[in-house]
């Protein structure tokens, strides 16, 4: 009976541009991948750098000197995959309802992020006996890695489609010459590659989906208030 | 039970005495950690400084042989690296040459040209110095290609052979190039990168020396070239460097040199960290601390958030270094990069059981010990405690078995580390959080004494520092906006920060330290300009300036923009009579001075003999790195180099010129003496870097004012300086959230005052059209909630007078008033006699007299005392119509029929006998007995469409018409006190003081009975029962025992009845058959607030200060907080959260789902109790002498409306929201109706 009063109105109205963006749905989701895109262009440069660090990958040396020490391609291509998984894991979440096992909360997604980063550093710097060593090592810390933050089937089902099909993308990349590893050891590329997929889609899932909880408050707010 | 249980036991009982052991001696507990830390870091010192500066060890030249790569341990000075070959042996050979005797008709560039034009000699004869079959060839170092990044040094730095560098390396090491190049200062300075640079440029490489030292440029006063070819040689073999020093010495020899030829120096490098490098290990550490921030945030309800934030990193931190401290002592010397790897181990030690211990600790109950409370909370968390702890184990232990060398280092220091983890959260976290608890609950003691002590509010001075003092006073019915600054709201968060800035001053003091860093680097790296420039101005400005500038003169012209005639170098200085190379005497006081124009002199010191020290320390990894060599962990050694002196005659320095030389030849000095030109070209260079200075800070400047105006806008609200220009009366500039462009919704809010009540307003009932008060003395008063009218009053002449406080007087109070019995006596007054008069009169009519009522709203609230004087027939119709309602009610128990059975029956005499059984003085006054429940007073009240229900003290039901002021029935079958009723539908559910509840029925006999339902539909069915209805109210079914003890709290919504108890527990009832459903255990204090609304939530608050969040359907517990210090007092929830007062005067909003506090809101003293939800958003609380709208999503205060004038004492006790979006409060005598009127408006 009592609708959304003059006053509540005038309380939605006072929140100002920042949360007037957040319940706009569109709007939120644009948000949302704007920020994933940033971190997914923040992870690849500084892990890419790892990487180039150890010369495990190797671009046309023009393209070394430049600031970012990867080809110009390679932080949007990572930036827009994190803002697709990013979006894609809160909303599977949501259509398959499965209820979370962890809490979520900031400092388990940073726990996360720097683990992923471990991981990183752990392919890029830590000298393994031999290639298959390294892989079996990284996986196990995969999984392990979606064992402590993520513990749920829809998040280890999408992040090994995932890492599967961005794979089939580098073995192409490589194939037509666009850039190249060291020592390959799995067709084109290093074996490892799949795991430090895996890892960060969980890690981005993660992120993604805490985000998707600020939406969800608002949103339920909302609807409560409507 | 089984191991895993027996296990589980065990482990608790040990972290509950562990706790208790902690709580007790927290000192000396903490003594020993701190001295155990500090044992274990002890092998730490022994550990290298980090840092990448480069190591030196020293050996002697003649038994020198290359170390082995096995350690020797005998040869305990060695240092861990001199292992094995080095890299490369350097050998310098340090070039001096000068053109001497110097004469007149040189121009300046034969201070160099010549010399360096030497270099090519000297380098043939190294190339083809041959010692018994071996040559320099043999022995170098043999470098390939340059790195491809190079390429534009491919010219100046050798490729595919020896690498052997010396300044020729600019000339391609070719003689006929070298005399061809037309300036060969451009040559050398074309690649110097420019701006600023830290590491090792070409130059240095070449020359090898310092780039000031090599004497090469236009103005040397010493007229000294120095400048060394360095060799790289692969192997060392001693006799052929000896054999090729005996030749350079022999060839050029040295006069007065006295260099040490017996030591030579291995460097050893550290792993270079480039910024490269330094991006990924920066990013990993500010997720570290993004991940320690996170955590640390979750730290709540302690006494010192930062000191327990503290705590937790420090125990984390030391942890780490106990652990690296730990393998150290046991011979495990850390290879890993330290810096490197401590983000992951702080990550997988992790911060976690810190903060389930602290969470643990805080959410048991506060009334225990502080020792108590500590180990029991530990126990309760030592199970997972030890489960995570183990399950880390076994991961660590998984990766201690990849047998990859580095992993199974960093799992021997996370086990380590993981341990003394343990020890410290156990030993020393524990024991902080046990002090700070106890800190904690002192602080809270000396807050609540005065409170407690029954003092007067006035004086939350020192006690709330964060509570402002109140605004003076407006006159009433205004409302004033508080700037609620100071109440510990969640503002938006760009106004945080704005007012963290503006409180920390941080803006300024961040400029200040600029411009003092500025300045420091300005003096640093411009000594003599800016200080003979102060200097200048100081001499200038000092009243004293004119007795000072003498001493200064000598120094003030060197600064040409302060005194133009320097700039003149035609004008002569102040010594008229100046030496030419005064400047170069004057710093080389060891030159004799032999002549007019000197000849420069080759000197050798001790300064020489490592000239190689005074390079950058990234001299020898950068031109190692060239070629893709990297001295990371890898040593060099340096040879002692051969000092090589060239004197060469004037006439050579001639003959080598080039013929452009001296067109690039500064023009004729026109005063005898280089050095005076040298001076005045100079003085040249330094204007034009004053120049640079002045332009630079000039810049710097105009940065500062923009950043200074920005902050002005950040700052400074845009509208600042409107203020309450456009909008008279109301100060809307304070409010903080002008910036978004909104300002609360200016309405008037004034309170309606509602009086008419003597005393302090006991009870308060609406249904959303009506509202009932009940005052202490008993009056039922019935209001129009719409425009304030009082539309019936029913009397109550007599009763308790007594102000009761709480339960403890209810007996005394009971008793006195069951003593009293019959009315008329205390009762005084001409109502009563009236009463009394006309009662018996009365008796059998059944009076329906609404025209009466005509002449009601005459007594609205502004006539206080006219209750009195109210028409007598209102009186009249509800004493006789109360009379026949108790007839029908009281003694035909059960019986439909209205108009019957007024002569008493004795069962019900005895009933009544029997429930106030020890009252044998209440029996003989049958008639007027309905007057008895005056006596008693009212407990609880409710109201439903226009039926008034009360609940006495006397155990006595009575049902009241609300318009027509009249008793319609009454019912005594309970002995004990009615502390709750709930009337929903058509039941009335009563709750007794002995714990019991009773269920009635109220029946509506009317055939004709038309149920019209008034007001809207939406509302909850509130049935008019018309005046000619017979109500009657069975009892339908009593529980006995439904409580242990007395029922505080009882609450009905979606067909359950909800009662709390002293008893601890919550039981939930079905209203239909009133059959118990559940019985929630789960506080640990009685019951003193229940919500449940028709979304079936359910919640309950305790005097433990607990709040659970029941599921009703099951009966589980859903959520449990702790929530307050002190009894929860009301509860209120909304689809989102959960709002919850305590005696602690704080407002707690909490998030439903989760249970995390949003944030809390300090109330005045004595006035948390009182709350209400409007709507969604919004949220009311009573204070002293106002109420107080919030914005429940953020907690900002939007409107404070003061009742009255007359408010200081008085504090708003109870708050009612109706359906009208008006509020209800009691203010002392008075009732307050406020509208929100913006409300009304969306509703109409």
């Amino acid at each position: 009976m009592v609708e959304v009063s003059a006053l509540s109105s005038g309380a939605l109205m006072r929140r100002g541009p920042y949360i007037s963006m957040i319940t706009n749905r569109t709007m939120n989701l644009l948000l949302r991948a704007a920020m994933l895109f940033m971190v997914g262009v923040f992870l690849a440069l500084v892990l890419n750098l790892l990487q180039v660090q150890r010369n495990v990958t190797l671009f046309p040396p023009d393209v070394l000197s430049s600031v970012f020490s990867s080809a110009w391609w390679v932080p949007p291509c990572c930036g827009t995959a994190a803002a697709l998984i990013g979006l894609l894991y809160p909303c599977m979440d949501r259509r398959l309802g499965e209820p979370h096992k962890l809490k979520r909360e900031w400092s388990n997604v940073m726990r996360c992020v720097a683990v992923f980063v471990g991981i990183n550093h752990a392919s890029a710097k830590v000298d393994f006996a031999n290639n298959v060593q390294l892989s079996l090592t990284l996986a196990a810390l995969s999984v392990g890695l979606w064992w402590t933050f993520d513990r749920s089937r829809s998040g280890f089902g999408l992040g090994v489609v995932i890492a599967i099909l961005a794979t089939l993308a580098t073995q192409l990349l490589v194939y037509n010459g666009v850039f190249q590893y060291t020592s390959p050891d799995f067709l084109y590329i290093r074996s490892w590659l799949p795991c430090i997929f895996f890892a960060g889609v969980i890690t981005v899932g993660n992120i993604g989906r805490q985000l998707a909880l600020y939406e969800y408050k608002v949103n339920q707010e909302k609807t409560h208030q409507d | 039970m089984t191991v895993r249980e027996r296990l589980r036991q065990n482990i608790s009982a040990a972290f509950y005495r562990h706790g208790l052991l902690c709580a007790s001696y927290p000192v000396p507990i903490i003594l020993f950690t701190s001295a155990s830390i500090l044992t274990c870091c002890y092998p730490l010192l022994k550990l290298p400084l980090p840092g990448t500066g480069p190591v030196e060890f020293t050996t002697g030249v003649r038994d020198y042989s290359t170390p082995s790569h096995e350690s020797q341990g005998d040869l305990s000075e060695r240092p861990d690296w001199y292992r094995g070959p080095p890299v490369a042996y350097i050998q310098q050979v340090l070039v001096k040459a000068a053109v001497s005797p110097w004469d007149n008709s040189l121009v300046p560039v034969d201070v160099f040209r010549s010399p360096l034009g030497r270099v090519f000699s000297v380098l043939e004869e190294i190339r083809n110095h041959v010692y018994t079959d071996r040559s320099l060839e043999a022995l170098c170092l043999q470098v390939t290609d340059l790195l491809p990044g190079l390429r534009r040094m491919q010219a100046v730095l050798p490729e595919h052979g020896c690498l052997l560098v010396s300044p020729g390396n600019y000339w391609q090491n070719r003689r006929d190039l070298f005399d061809a190049d037309p300036d060969l200062l451009k040559t050398v300075h074309q690649h110097e990168p420019k701006g600023l640079h830290t590491s090792a440029t070409l130059k240095d490489l070449l020359f090898g020396v310092p780039g000031k030292q090599t004497g090469v440029n236009l103005y040397s006063k010493k007229r000294v070239v120095t400048y060394t070819i360095t060799i790289a040689l692969s192997s060392y073999d001693a006799r052929f460097v000896a054999s090729l020093r005996a030749r350079l010495k022999q060839l050029h020899p040295s006069a007065n040199c006295t260099l040490r030829e017996d030591h030579m120096v291995h460097v050893h490098f550290k792993e270079e960290i480039g910024i490269a490098e330094l991006i990924p290990l920066v990013t990993t550490y500010i997720i570290l601390f993004a991940y320690i921030y996170f955590s640390t945030r979750k730290i709540d309800m302690v006494k010192s958030k930062w000191g327990l934030a503290l705590a937790a990193v420090v125990t984390v931190l030391s942890s780490l270094l106990m652990s690296v401290g730990l393998c150290t002592l046991f011979g495990l010397t850390p290879t890993l990069n330290g810096g490197e790897i401590f983000p992951y181990l702080v990550v997988v030690i992790g911060l976690e059981n810190v903060l389930v211990l602290t969470k643990s600790v805080v959410s048991t109950p506060v009334d225990l010990e502080v020792k108590l409370r500590i180990a029991q909370g530990l126990s309760n968390e030592s199970w997972s405690i030890m489960k995570n702890m183990a399950t880390e184990l076994c991961i660590i232990l998984i990766g201690y078995f990849t047998f990859v060398p580095a992993i199974q280092e960093f799992c021997l220091f996370a086990v380590v580390g993981l341990v003394s983890d343990f020890f410290l959260q156990m030993f020393f976290f524990t024991t902080v959080l046990s002090i700070d608890i106890r800190r904690m609950e002192l602080a809270d003691l000396n807050r609540r004494l005065p409170a407690e002590a029954g003092m007067p509010p006035p004086k939350p001075g020192p006690l709330r520092p964060r509570e402002t003092p109140p605004p003076p006073r407006p006159s009433p019915h205004t409302i004033t906006l508080q700037a609620p600054a100071f109440r510990n709201l969640r503002l938006p968060k760009r106004l945080r920060v704005v007012y963290f800035l503006a409180r920390t001053r941080l803006a300024q003091r961040i400029i200040m330290v600029g411009t003092v860093i500025w300045i420091g680097i300005l003096v640093y790296t411009d000594p003599a300009g800016l200080r003979t420039f102060l200097a200048a101005q100081v001499s200038e400005q000092s009243p004293l300036g004119e007795a000072g500038l003498p001493p200064h003169l000598g120094v003030a012209p060197v600064f040409p923009g302060g005194d133009p005639t320097s700039t003149l170098s035609g004008l002569p200085a102040p010594e008229p009579t100046p030496l030419p190379e005064n400047q170069s005497q004057g710093h080389r006081a060891a030159h004799p001075e032999v002549a007019p124009v000197s000849s420069p002199q080759i000197t050798w010191g001790p300064e020489d003999e490592e000239l190689w020290r005074r390079l950058s320390f990234r001299h020898w990894p950068s031109l190692f790195s060239y070629y893709n060599i990297t001295l990371a962990k890898r040593y060099i050694s340096i040879l002692p180099v051969i000092p090589v002196t060239l004197h060469l005659s004037p006439q050579e320095a001639i003959d080598t010129r080039h013929p452009q030389d001296t067109h690039h030849a500064p023009p004729p000095i026109p005063i005898p003496g280089g050095g005076w030109t040298g001076i005045s070209r100079e003085t040249c260079f330094a204007g034009a870097h004053a120049r640079m200075v002045a332009a630079l800070g000039l810049f710097a400047g105009v940065v500062l004012v923009l950043l200074l105006f920005c902050l002005y806008r950040v700052l400074c609200p845009r509208n600042y300086g409107q203020n309450g220009v456009p909008h008279g009366r109301r100060r809307r500039g304070d409010l903080p959230c002008d910036e978004y462009g909104y300002s609360p919704p200016i309405s008037e809010i004034s309170p309606l005052l509602l009086r008419g009540h003597s005393m302090d307003i006991e009870c308060l009932a609406s249904d959303g059209m009506l509202l009932a008060s009940c005052c202490l003395v008993g009056h039922i008063r019935v209001w129009d909630a719409q425009t304030g009218d009082c539309l019936t009053v029913i009397p109550n002449n007599g009763g308790c007078w007594e102000h009761r406080d709480g339960w403890d007087h209810i007996s005394a109070c009971e008793a006195e008033s069951l003593l009293g019995a019959d009315f008329r006596e205390p009762g005084g007054g001409a109502v009563g006699g009236q009463d009394v008069d006309i009662f018996p009169i009365r008796r059998r009519t059944t009076p329906a007299r609404p025209a009466l009522f005509g002449d009601q709203p005459d007594l609205t609230p502004l006539i206080d005392t006219n209750f009195g004087l109210s028409p007598p027939s209102q009186a009249l119709s509800s004493s006789g119509f109360d009379f026949g309602g108790l007839v029908e009610k009281a003694y035909q128990e059960h019986e439909p029929s209205p108009t019957l059975a007024f002569p008493p029956s004795p069962p019900a005499s005895q009933q009544r006998r029997r429930s106030l059984g020890d009252q044998p003085v209440l029996p003989p006054e049958l008639p007027p007995q309905n007057n008895g429940d005056w006596d008693s007073s009212v407990w609880a009240m409710e109201l439903r469409g226009n039926l008034i229900a009360t609940g006495r003290s006397s155990g006595k039901l009575e049902l009241w018409d609300a318009v027509e002021g009249s008793l319609r029935c009454s019912n005594e079958d309970g002995v004990s006190g009615i502390t709750a009723l709930a009337f929903l539908n058509n039941r009335i559910v009563a709750a007794r003081l002995n714990g019991s509840l009773d269920f009635f029925t109220v029946e509506i006999t009317k055939p004709l009975g038309l149920l019209q339902y008034r007001g809207r539909g939406s509302l909850p069915p509130s049935p008019c029962y018309s005046s000619e209805d017979v109500i009657s109210c069975q009892l339908t079914r009593s529980v006995q025992c439904a409580h242990q003890k007395p029922i505080t709290v009882l609450k009905a919504a979606a067909g359950r009845v909800v009662t709390g108890s002293q008893d601890h527990t919550v039981r939930v009832y079905r209203l239909e058959d009133s059959c118990c459903l559940f019985t929630l255990q789960g506080h640990s204090g009685g019951i003193t607030a229940i919500y449940i609304d028709q979304t079936m939530v359910l919640a309950s608050g305790g005097q433990d200060g607990t709040i659970c969040v029941w599921d009703v359907l099951t009966g589980s517990r859903v959520s449990h907080v702790y929530g307050h210090r002190g009894d929860v007092t009301s509860l209120v929830c909304t689809t989102s959260c959960i709002i919850s007062s305590g005696l602690d005067d704080l407002i707690c909003i909490w998030d439903r789902s989760t249970g995390i506090k949003l944030y809390s809101i300090q109330q005045e003293v004595g006035c948390g109790a009182s709350l209400g939800v409007i709507s969604e958003s919004l949220l009311v609380t009573g204070g002293q002498g106002c109420v107080s709208f919030w914005d429940l999503n953020y907690g900002d205060l939007l409107q404070t409306v003061y009742l009255g004038q007359s408010s200081e004492g008085q504090s708003v006790r109870q708050l009612l929201v109706l359906d009208n979006a008006a509020i209800v409060c009691d203010f002392g005598s008075e009732l307050s109706l406020v509208y929100v009127p913006s409300v009304l408006e969306k509703l109409d």
